[in-house]
């Protein structure tokens, strides 16, 4: 393969006008993925988008690579195809809470099951947008939206802990507001093989703004996040002396200096542990909540193992042409 | 049976009277066997020159209670030394193991024939799980018939006694001592059988000598039934050339891998298991060899978005499904017709709606594969129309698709899909040239930039480029296109020219598509007009009427969007024309719709069975008065 030439940022913008809401997170998203395609050091004919039906959708008419626009809920699906047929491209799924964990939840645990190499984004702000507001599987108990006016009465997904319960490899949840760590979250993603799921916290100016909030707020965000990194000890707040350590069967958040604890005293990020057990603690953690790569697994991607299969059979087959098989077996001759 | 021509001595010197033609029928418990018997007759009889069809019939149950009514499974063969092509309407010869069988099959057996039947079969228990009060072996009721008692199941156990075999393996060897029997009653030489059984069986030696010491003690002991009939049926005027016997299932997977390796384009199939679909999924996935990518998907729905994807990197991609599938499958056809992708959807039609009847054939998902879909949504839809012919309409289904930029809906039914009959096997050399619609590689073009809705002058397709071709980055997807540029438009003009030029471009398919071609009476008074999988038994209704002298001609369809392009000009020749279908009239709808000049009339059948030739025969006959 030939390398792919130095690319900048604008070789990836497309020439049609981006039509989403003025300060909507998926700006920053778009940014933060334009800036990793010249990172991951393949070729623009070899980047596929494919996205679903939403705002976040319509992603892949503003990356000028090759990109489909599908429908509700079956990017994954039409991703997994285009992966199959062709192992070369850099797969990317482009989806959105209701369209990837409602309309096509199936496809979604599926694509995680099976582990094909796949990049997928969630973005997931916990609101129906597209269609004006009305709840979706990420959406809080109690939340007030246009099909829930007196409160949202289905308890969500945390979408980590459905991809992990799914047989995820590779999970990662970051901010829309840090496009820097963003950027370097989906270069990894592209660099996985096998499917990555990154959940992106995307604020919908509109429908649900400032749902994140409580997190992302740059006044609280050092204190109410953490920054997850494999082999390093899991510290965070603004003066980096609290971290988190197992208590019981529990996370618990501890002070360093406090009651003797030292960083010896901390558990150490393990992305690699096979074993989700401690994945799902940190997936499920409130406060603070986990951000980075979570985990990240190795694990034959599904495209590898069918790749493997029919080369195995092409060797064994006795078939060397249609013609062969056509004439094979119990023929018989009529003079 | 039809009549003796001659006779010739048989083997034991009993006079063997030729026929032209036989329908036999085995049937018994769902785990008897009756698939493997009935197909190994028309093997042999395959190797001594007939022509034949043959149709399974099993229930939806896998293995339904011993003895059950429900639980009924059946193989019909229909052997000639005339052209056959309907597994046939009525029973020469039924082989029946326990009351159950005799009770269900026994109104397809005219009065006069052969039934043969297991007599150790016919206990107390079978009787009544059957819900016979008195047992019709001896309460009268078969009179009519020339009915054969065997204890085939005891006489079974003491061919093979001496093997050791439990009694449940004893008992599993029945089936070759009737098939023995029937081999006997038409002079079939037991070799082939042997054969089979040696290659199938062959890790298990005791099992061979159990099954073929049964095949012959069957055959001996019809050689001292003085009462069996014998007969022979010398082999048909066929064609020359090498053939098989070919279910249409298969050859329908076959004719996909010969479009991909004509079209040097790796094939793809996205598919989710549904009866009776599913053994073209199976077939493919034996022969992944040639490159094809088989996956099988979490649903309906992924399995045309895999194979969408897969159109969309390149590949000959299929789904294949059947009736409740392609509901599901729907909205993806529609992204297809979108983004002018080419997409092979096979139906193997069932009964419906909903679940309907499963193992069953029917017609009925015409209308949803020519308008099942939101917006205007035009698509190319062919049916096959034998089983063998599966393979031809695969491949043509695959052709048009990548030629014109296109999804196509094949469809056919369960009784091809399970049918099989001879073929005169093809070789992918002499099969026509397939060339797929691709954009020209860089330094070919004009130096014009690529426009992914740019599109060929005659045939409007639009231009295939695949990731991984530089220079052709594109994006397409489900929301309107601007004509050339393929960018998302919601101009008003804009939305109603591609539209139109949507349909146009499926219209103008009818450019590639064969002439209606007549059978029977090139003009005259009664025009039979069929389509898909009822060719066999509308083909031999009407033979026979117009060898009597009829004015009766037969136009059956394999292309129904769009039509033949004299469609008109043949229907225009006859003065009444009839519309035969296993629906209540859907393709009526559309010729109605299509060609509304002509008054037609209608024939519909919907019991989940084919038609009977002696039932349309009838039913012209009296338009013909």
């Amino acid at each position: 393969m030939q390398e792919a030439p130095k690319y900048t940022f604008k070789d990836f913008a497309s020439d049609q006008e981006v039509r989403w809401c003025p300060g909507c997170g998926d700006y920053v998203i778009l940014r933060a993925v334009l800036k990793a395609l010249p990172e991951i050091g393949r070729k623009r004919e070899d980047i596929v988008f494919i996205s679903g039906i939403g705002c976040s959708s319509r992603f892949p008419y503003y990356v000028n690579t090759y990109g489909m626009h599908g429908i509700h809920g079956r990017a994954p699906a039409i991703a997994t195809g285009v992966k199959l047929a062709n192992r070369d491209l850099s797969v990317w799924v482009i989806t959105g809470d209701g369209d990837s964990l409602a309309i096509g939840g199936n496809h979604f645990i599926h694509a995680l099951r099976r582990n094909v190499d796949l990049n997928i984004l969630l973005f997931n702000n916990e609101i129906y947008g597209l269609t004006k507001g009305q709840f979706s599987p990420t959406s809080l108990l109690g939340q007030k939206t246009k099909s829930s006016p007196f409160g949202n009465i289905q308890p969500p997904f945390n979408p980590g802990e459905l991809a992990i319960g799914a047989e995820a490899r590779f999970f990662a949840r970051v901010p829309d507001n840090l496009p820097k760590q963003m950027t370097e979250v989906f270069v990894e993603a592209e660099r996985y093989k096998g499917t990555s799921l990154v959940e992106i916290m995307q604020n919908c100016v509109i429908f649900n703004d400032g749902a994140f909030d409580e997190y992302t707020d740059k006044k609280v965000r050092e204190d109410h996040l953490i920054w997850l990194e494999h082999g390093k000890p899991m510290i965070f707040g603004k003066e980096h002396n609290k971290g988190l350590r197992l208590n019981g069967l529990q996370l618990e958040v501890v002070t360093l200096g406090e009651n003797g604890i030292t960083e010896d005293d901390l558990l150490v990020h393990d992305a690699h542990n096979p074993d989700p057990a401690l994945h799902l603690m940190l997936v499920r953690m409130k406060m603070p909540l986990a951000v980075g790569i979570i985990r990240q697994v190795d694990y034959t991607p599904f495209d590898e193992r069918l790749d493997e299969q029919i080369k195995a059979l092409r060797e064994q087959s006795k078939f060397k042409s249609v013609d062969e098989l056509l004439f094979s077996g119990e023929t018989y001759v009529v003079e | 049976m039809s009549n003796p021509t001659d006779t010739a001595k048989g083997p034991a010197s009993k006079e063997r009277a030729a026929l032209e033609e036989v329908v036999i029928r085995f049937v018994g418990d769902s785990g008897d066997g009756m698939q493997l018997t009935g197909s190994q007759f028309s093997g042999t009889s395959a190797l001594l020159g007939n022509d034949i069809a043959t149709f399974p019939n099993y229930p939806a149950e896998i293995r339904a209670p011993q003895g059950s009514v429900y639980g009924v499974s059946g193989f019909q063969v229909h052997i000639g030394q005339v052209e056959v092509a309907t597994p046939g309407d009525e029973v020469d010869v039924l082989v029946a193991m326990n009351p159950a069988a005799l009770k269900t099959n026994l109104s397809a057996v005219p009065p006069g024939k052969t039934i043969i039947v297991d007599t150790d079969g016919f206990t107390q228990k079978n009787l009544a799980k059957a819900g016979y009060e008195t047992n019709p072996l001896e309460d009268g009721s078969l009179e009519k018939y020339t009915l054969i008692e065997a204890p085939i199941t005891s006489l079974t156990r003491t061919a093979i006694l001496d093997l050791g075999l439990d009694n449940k393996s004893m008992n599993r060897s029945k089936n070759m001592f009737a098939l023995g029997m029937v081999f006997w009653m038409f002079n079939r030489p037991l070799d082939h059988t042997i054969g089979f059984l040696e290659k199938k069986f062959a890790k298990k030696p005791q099992v061979v000598e159990a099954n073929v010491r049964a095949l012959k003690a069957g055959y001996n002991y019809g050689e001292t039934l003085e009462i069996l009939p014998v007969y022979k049926v010398p082999p048909a005027k066929m064609e020359a050339g090498t053939y098989r016997i070919i279910m249409g299932n298969t050859a329908l997977a076959w004719g996909l891998l010969a479009a991909s390796e004509k079209s040097g384009l790796p094939l793809f199939l996205g598919s989710y298991p549904i009866t009776p679909a599913s053994d073209i999924l199976h077939e493919l996935s034996r022969h992944m060899h040639f490159g094809a990518k088989v996956f099988q998907a979490e649903d309906e729905i992924a399995g045309v978005g895999s194979a969408l994807g897969a159109a969309f990197a390149g590949n000959l991609a299929v789904t294949t499904t059947s009736g409740p599938g392609l509901a599901l499958k729907t909205e993806t056809i529609g992204l297809a017709v979108m983004t002018e992708l080419p997409l092979v959807v096979v139906d193997v039609q069932r009964g419906g709606p909903s679940t309907g009847l499963p193992t069953k054939t029917e017609q009925a998902d015409l209308l949803q594969a020519l308008y099942g879909r939101n917006g205007e949504s035009p698509a190319i839809v062919l049916a096959a129309t034998t089983p063998a012919n599966c393979f031809d309409y695969a491949y043509i289904a695959s052709k048009l698709a990548l030629e014109h930029m296109t999804p196509v809906i094949l469809l056919t039914d369960g009784y091809l899909a399970n049918g099989s009959e001879p073929w005169r096997i093809k070789k992918v050399a002499d099969m026509p040239d397939i060339k797929p619609h691709l954009a020209k590689a860089k330094g070919e073009e004009n130096g014009a930039p690529y426009l992914p809705y740019q599109r060929d002058a005659e045939t409007l397709a639009r231009y295939w480029a695949v990731p991984g071709m530089s220079g052709f980055e594109h994006r397409i997807g489900g929301l309107e296109k601007e004509n050339l540029t393929g960018n998302v438009s919601y101009d008003p003009q804009n939305h109603e020219y591609m539209c139109k030029i949507r349909a146009e471009k499926v219209a103008r398919v009818a450019r590639d598509v064969p002439e209606l071609q007549l059978e029977g009476a090139q003009e005259g008074d009664l025009l039979v007009v069929g389509w898909g999988g009822t060719y066999g038994s509308l083909h031999m209704a009407v033979k026979g009427l117009h060898e009597q002298g009829e004015s009766i001609g037969l136009a059956h369809f394999s292309y129904i969007s769009p039509l033949p392009p004299n469609t008109a000009e043949v229907f225009a020749r006859f003065k009444k024309i009839v519309v035969c279908e296993l629906n209540l009239g859907q393709f009526v709808v559309y010729l109605r719709n299509e060609l509304p000049q002509f008054e037609y009339l209608k024939f519909n059948k919907i019991q989940g069975l084919p038609f009977a030739v002696v039932e349309l025969r009838d039913k012209f006959k009296s338009l013909l008065k």
